[in-house]
């Protein structure tokens, strides 16, 4: 917009509106256990950590057990599959999308894990995503991975058979 | 693992409002895009500014937006030796209240005073107002205050 085109918007009449911007800079700062998993990301596998009270095996590894509030420190090396424990399809557009609607968001459970994270679903039609669903990471080309989520394209289905429901019901 | 191979990144997060002034707050702000200051006349006597819609004592509705001055006095101050990203000034400058002449209340804004020794609770300030085509009905559109009779 041109300063005269600006100063004619001015005066078209009373104001009305107001943008009242907030933005934080944050500098974050990931923590041990989630460095190493950043890292394990950059090399294109997922780690995780087993509790040594219970035996569960958390991804992405936070460092020490919910329950037993003991660090977590023997590293696991789960596998590149898993299960769509749960999904939600999205085909409501909002500020910031950079995925085209519909999409899946899907809870999956990486084989050798026992807990579910959050990932994308694609390769699929929206209306064939369900639960027990054998699904596989898709990577970015190996020049491009780093320490981020972003070098986990997406997850599409493996052409595996659906996992059993009791299988992955305490999951849900 | 050591302390160094902690991984760091920027965060940022950001809203984009834009919310709606409302007849007081909006006939405020037009009226600084004209470069004049205007507070709210209430039922118990007082020019409010910035103007509320309701008087702060009573909770009466306000009467007539009327014009105060554009100078007035710093009821108090504090430094702000080091400003932060998006703040008024880009140099240290004084937050300081300053009650407008013709005012009964003290308004929030920034003094540019060069350096703390020059601030004082008490001393004179004028408006320092952006050039006419800078100003869009913003708080902002008054650059600062600074001390009266500076040229």
């Amino acid at each position: 917009m041109s300063a005269e085109a600006d100063t004619a918007a001015h005066d078209e009449g009373p104001v009305t509106m107001l943008a009242t911007p907030i933005r934080i800079d944050y500098e974050y700062t990931a923590g041990l256990a989630q460095s190493r998993y950043l890292k394990g990301i950059a090399e294109g596998r997922f780690l995780g950590q087993r509790c040594p009270t219970c035996g569960k095996v958390y991804v992405p590894p936070r460092g020490s057990c919910p329950t037993d509030g003991v660090p977590t420190t023997d590293e696991v090396v789960l596998g590149n599959r898993g299960i769509v424990t749960t999904y939600c399809v999205v085909n409501v557009p909002f500020q910031g999308q950079s995925i085209e609607i519909p999409y899946i968001c899907a809870q999956i459970l990486l084989d050798g894990a026992n807990i579910a994270f959050m990932g994308l679903i694609q390769e699929i039609p929206t209306d064939e995503i369900r639960m027990g669903m054998r699904v596989e990471a898709v990577w970015v080309d190996e020049k491009d991975l780093g320490p981020t989520m972003e070098s986990v394209k997406y997850f599409r289905p493996s052409g595996e058979p659906d996992a059993a429901y009791e299988t992955f019901s305490e999951y849900l | 693992m050591a302390e160094s191979e902690v991984l760091r990144a920027p965060h940022v997060i950001e809203y984009t409002y834009t919310r709606s002034t409302g007849p007081v707050i909006g006939a405020f702000l037009t009226g600084l895009r004209d470069g004049r200051i205007l507070g709210a006349t209430t039922p118990s006597g007082q020019v409010v500014v910035p103007p509320t819609e309701y008087d702060p004592i009573t909770s009466e509705e306000v009467g007539d937006l009327v014009e105060v001055g554009q100078s007035g006095v710093v009821t108090t101050w504090s430094w702000a030796a080091t400003p932060l990203k998006d703040q008024p000034l880009e140099r240290p400058f004084a937050w300081a209240l300053v009650r407008l002449d013709g005012a009964d209340t003290a308004m929030l804004h920034v003094v540019d005073a060069g350096g703390p020794d020059a601030m004082e609770t008490g001393m004179r300030v004028t408006a320092r107002w952006r050039p006419r085509a800078e100003r869009v009905g913003h708080m902002r559109d008054i650059e600062c205050f600074v001390a009266e009779g500076t040229p």
